[in-house]
């Protein structure tokens, strides 16, 4: 039987109500706790050092050149001048790069993780505008840099697909979209909504977003005879091994990669080109180089988030249900990678209509391969669903609240799965008394303060739950009484090393600081990704499992001196540095006391996150309900938000300061969203004219009004800790949230983003 | 970035003898420059920091104001006299980049600052300013930050200082000294539309150098104003930004009014036509229109910037009107 055919009763793991009694369910006090950051005072002191910050002997640095058309090869290059360069190493080309083989794309095997399937630097065919033709290595960056403007390349040029509008015409569906399908109907949706009483049929066009976390992608990295060691900044360590391995025809276990801190990561962090390129570059200079990438190499390397133009259809009745659901569009993406932009994901789980289309095309274009960025799909998906949702409560003369609360289904629309849980109508219920939603005027432009036109919009916000298989963690437990959690899992400054040991103490009955929590380096348990907001339940399962087999082992260890002697896992409980009996405070022993009996140093175990069957049995979400204020300047069309609030509905909320920087995070990205951030794609020539935070356009703080943000914290059955994940879905439906409201102020429905002021005059 | 060497001046007749080769820069806060310098856009072989300058904000009995080139944008925003007589000029300052460029850049080197058009950074693109006879990519390209008065065939840039449109409106007077000796010209003389050169920003000679800005007496231009219009709330350029001074008659015509344009050419536009216009006419919201209209009447925009001429139509109306209510 596979997993798939299985029941949910057969489907049980054991952190679940059917599961049995786990014995170290955490009453600490520890999970819940607004712990601060433990990494905090290191990046505040400036002390945690960064991939590009790691000192090397004899370290030479590396400067890309990239290429200036998007198709055609490579006609005349010449390195001389380069090479002749004071302190110029070497300049790695085509002509003497090592032999490479391409690497294996995301998602075409569990452990792959390249970007997309180009051979690197092996041949002169150039397939994007931005795509290195040159390294040069130098004694100092400057000299790298300053080398790399003297190399010369000509090019022969072919014809491009690089106009987005041709690009849709002759566009196909991918193969999958992240494993679904790229086409779901139920019933005759186009029927459906044609015979529907009330009707609206609307396109909405979102363009391409460059990744600018705080930390620009760096490696620094040599070779120790055949092996290899990595600084990296990476939030996908073992993945990113596998994919170095199958490029260099290594074995594995000869690459060590450490990336402790990371500085947002956001989906771009996974090995890309430059990784590729400084491997083989100290290869051929046989010492350390550091590639660190500009702010400009970023733009053009690494990709983004692609250009969707969506259509969303909705037909309903007048009680305010819905007869039809169509969701149906087209992403950019190349012809070499595997990121459709799963923009349709959140219309096939999010609301009840008799009949529901979905179909997701894509349109090859020649470009950097776009990847996955915060909520890929369910950001620009909800922008359009949440407006055209918004649009037909209109169009009913209903509050966007009460067509949602009619819409609410029973199970999963398109999979007919039960909801593990969902508390989406408890989440805007929330946020509508703490927001004040009853003052919003029901028409649009009713409300003006002097020259400020000010209006309320509301989205929903989703995200799926996913957990992923196999990620292992070690937990060891010393004769000092302390605990040691070792993974080769991310902080990327999202909290995750604060939380685990929250966690694993709260697990342990330990005090937080008696737990140390290792991260960041292959040599740990191999872990999967910080990707898809599945770090913290893949990491929770294989904890769970860990401390279960930790606790059989000291049970084991304790014997028949132990004031535990002859009790089961069932009876006992983690408190107090030690094991005791849950009936009896008396009946204890020490973690400490059980080891030096047994005349041992420490004892460990580890976990393994199981395959998430729960997921096989149960539509598993996060949801949130995001509230925006915005005020629209009536001569100019100026927009500020003045006043927003993410209400959100993620299972149990284990550490509610890191998780309120999340959602806030997410959601100031989603502002960037609605109104400023667009990467300008030549369609010319395939070029990225704004490649820099002083023309792409990021919010400022000024930009940012005080954010508020609650959670329901109601545990998830399915879900280990009863928590699913918050990464991503902070940046979902904030879109919509402020079109809504731009709406409600002016009148003006806006369906292009960014929504600029031009839009509006 | 292309090797170059480094010399600090102590007083200008030593920057003028160090910086009277060709290739080589005057250098102030670098805020600009540097940058263009790191995107090869500009490639000098020598750079002459003339930031310790002397040269302080001096009130003269006349009333005027004379700012020492090498003065910084913070200190000119903050200094106290500037406030009470010339707000628009602080508020202008303010307005523009962060607080951080604000404390390097140079009075000088902000009126010396190169457009911010992609194609003129990115050297793989045709760029007339860039290479003289290279071609514009920016004209039927990416271009909504761009000009849509006083442009040319060859190029659509636009000048992307704020300070510099409340120095056209306040009639700033720029003293110059170079190899061939000292003059004033007035700042709105300074920048060059493109026509046919757009390569050459300004009329400065080889090797002359700004020294001081002059600000005449203008003591109605207490009631004076900046007003920025951009596409996030802070550290973005202007799409159109206006300056504006207005004196009003005890009958409630406009005795005279100075009202200048950012982000709508490669110079500060200095709006004379609308100011002609309003001169002995009753203030009001119908004169401002027809003023505006006026002025922008020439408007040529292109392909993402239409929404300029009536964004800068509205935003004139809206500055006097608001000055006009100040008055009332």
């Amino acid at each position: 039987m596979t997993d798939l055919q299985k029941t949910p009763e057969q489907t049980a793991t054991r952190w679940t109500p059917d599961g049995g009694r786990d014995p170290l369910a955490g009453r600490h006090g520890a999970i819940g706790t607004s712990l601060p950051r433990i990494d905090g005072p290191l990046k505040v002191r400036g002390e945690a050092q960064f991939a590009a910050e790691v000192p090397a002997d004899r370290l030479a640095y590396a400067a890309l050149v990239t290429s200036t058309i998007a198709r055609g090869a490579i006609a005349t290059l010449d390195t001389a001048a380069a090479e002749a360069a004071p302190g110029v190493v070497l300049v790695m080309t085509h002509r003497n790069a090592p032999r490479m083989a391409p690497p294996a794309v995301i998602m075409t095997d569990p452990r792959a993780a390249g970007a997309s399937s180009l051979p690197i630097m092996q041949d002169a065919s150039i397939h994007w505008n931005g795509e290195p033709v040159a390294v040069v290595v130098a004694e100092t960056q400057e000299q790298a840099d300053h080398a790399a403007s003297l190399v010369r390349v000509t090019y022969r040029e072919e014809p491009a697909s690089l106009s987005f509008e041709r690009a849709i015409a002759v566009g196909r569906h991918p193969d999958t979209v992240l494993g679904e399908p790229a086409v779901i109907e139920t019933g005759d949706a186009e029927t459906a909504l044609r015979n529907a009483p009330h009707r609206i049929d609307r396109v909405y066009r979102t363009p391409r977003h460059s990744h600018s976390a705080i930390e620009p992608h760096a490696v620094t990295v040599w070779w120790e005879g055949g092996d290899l060691v990595l600084h990296d900044a990476t939030q996908m360590l073992h993945m990113t091994r596998y994919t170095i391995a199958g490029v260099f025809g290594m074995d594995e276990e000869r690459i060590r990669i450490h990336s402790p801190y990371v500085g947002g990561g956001f989906g771009s962090k996974g090995p890309w080109s430059h990784h590729f390129l400084a491997i083989a570059a100290a290869k051929l200079a046989g010492r350390p180089v550091r590639l660190a990438l500009s702010r400009g190499d970023v733009f053009r390397v690494i990709g983004g988030r692609t250009t969707t133009e969506q259509r969303v259809a909705l037909g309903a009745r007048d009680d305010g249900t819905l007869a039809a659901l169509v969701h149906t569009g087209t992403a950019a993406m190349t012809t070499h990678n595997n990121c459709p932009e799963q923009f349709t994901f959140p219309a096939r789980h999010l609301y009840a209509a008799d009949t529901i289309r979905v179909e997701q095309r894509v349109a090859d274009i020649d470009m950097v391969a776009n990847t996955f960025m915060r909520a890929p799909g369910e950001s620009v998906g909800t922008f359009a669903l949440e407006c055209a949702i918004d649009e037909m409560a209109g169009e009913l003369g209903l509050d966007p609240i009460e067509f949602r609360r009619r819409i609410e289904p029973e199970t999963d629309p398109t999979s007919g799965r039960p909801f593990s849980s969902r508390q989406l109508l408890k989440a805007y219920a929330d946020g509508a008394e703490r927001f004040g939603w009853s003052r919003r005027a029901a028409a649009p432009g009713a409300v003006r303060d002097g020259d400020w036109l000010v209006g309320m919009g509301v989205a929903t916000a989703t995200y799926p739950y996913y957990r992923m298989p196999g990620g292992r963690v070690r937990i060891t437990l010393g004769r000092d009484g302390r605990a040691v959690v070792a993974v080769a899992a991310h902080e990327m400054g999202m909290g995750t090393a604060t939380v685990h040991t929250q966690v694993v103490a709260d697990r342990l009955g330990l005090s937080v600081d008696r737990v140390d929590f290792q991260h960041g380096d292959t040599a740990l348990p191999a872990f999967t990704m910080a990707g898809g907001s599945s770090q913290t339940a893949t990491l929770a399962a294989a904890a769970h499992e860990a401390t279960l087999a930790l606790l059989e082992e000291l049970l084991r260890l304790a014997g028949n001196d132990s004031p535990l002697a002859g009790l089961t896992v069932d009876e006992v409980e983690a408190r107090d540095g030690g094991l005791g009996h849950r009936g009896s405070r008396e009946r204890f022993e020490s973690y400490a006391s059980i080891l030096g009996r047994a005349g041992r140093e420490e004892v460990g175990a580890e976990g393994e996150s199981p395959m998430p069957t729960e997921t096989q049995s149960f539509s598993m979400h996060s949801y949130g309900a995001q509230f925006c204020e915005v005020r629209v300047h009536a001569v100019t069309g100026e927009i500020r938000v003045s006043r927003f609030l993410g209400s959100f509905d993620c299972g149990r909320i284990l550490n509610p300061r890191t998780a309120a920087s999340q959602f806030r995070g997410g959601i100031i990205m989603g502002l960037g969203l609605a109104l400023t951030e667009e990467t300008q794609f030549d369609e010319r020539n395939g070029r990225i004219m704004n490649p820099s935070l002083a023309e792409y356009h990021v919010p400022v703080h000024m930009d940012v009004p005080e954010i508020d943000v609650i959670f329901t914290d109601i545990p998830d059955p399915r879900a280990p800790l009863g928590a699913r994940g918050i990464g991503e879905i902070g940046i979902t439906g904030v879109g919509a949230a402020v079109a809504n409201a731009v709406h409600n102020a002016t009148g003006r429905r806006i369906r292009e983003l960014p929504i600029t002021l031009d839009k509006l005059l | 970035m292309i090797p170059f060497t480094y010399t600090r001046a102590h007083d200008a007749a030593e920057a003028i003898r160090l910086g009277a080769d060709a290739a080589t820069k005057y250098l102030g806060g670098g805020t600009n420059l540097v940058d263009l310098m790191r995107e090869g856009a500009e490639r000098p072989g020598a750079l002459v920091d003339v930031t310790g300058l002397p040269g302080a904000i001096e009130e003269s009995q006349d009333g005027s104001l004379r700012i020492g080139a090498a003065v910084r944008n913070t200190a000119v925003a903050e200094h106290r006299a500037v406030r009470a007589r010339y707000p628009m000029l602080a508020r202008a300052i303010l307005a523009g980049a962060s607080a951080q460029i604000r404390n390097m850049a140079t009075v000088g080197g902000n009126i010396l600052q190169r457009t911010r058009c992609a194609y003129f950074y990115d050297g793989t693109v045709r760029c007339n300013k860039r290479t003289p006879g290279a071609g514009c990519d920016a004209i039927d390209g990416f271009n909504r930050m761009h000009a849509i008065l006083g442009a040319s065939a060859y190029c659509v840039a636009t000048h992307p200082s704020d300070m510099c449109v409340a120095l056209a409106a306040l009639d700033a007077l720029v003293e110059l000294e170079g190899p061939g000796g000292r003059r004033t010209i007035p700042l709105t003389d300074l920048h060059r539309l493109p026509g046919d050169r757009p390569d050459l920003d300004t009329v400065l000679g080889p090797g002359e150098l700004i020294t001081a800005v002059v600000l005449p007496p203008l003591p109605w231009a207490q009631r004076s104003t900046y007003r920025k219009v951009r596409d996030r709330a802070s550290y973005a350029f202007a799409l159109v930004s206006v300056a504006a001074a207005l004196d009003l008659a005890e009958d409630g015509t406009v005795r005279d009014v100075r009202l200048a344009l950012g982000g709508v050419a490669h110079k500060p536009w200095r709006a004379e036509r609308a100011e002609q216009m309003l001169r002995g006419r009753p203030a009001g919201t119908e004169s401002f229109r027809a003023a505006a209209d006026a002025e922008l009447a020439g408007a040529a925009p292109l392909r993402d910037n239409a929404f300029k001429p009536e964004l800068a139509r509205r935003l004139i109306t809206a500055v006097l009107g608001e000055l006009m209510g100040d008055a009332a």
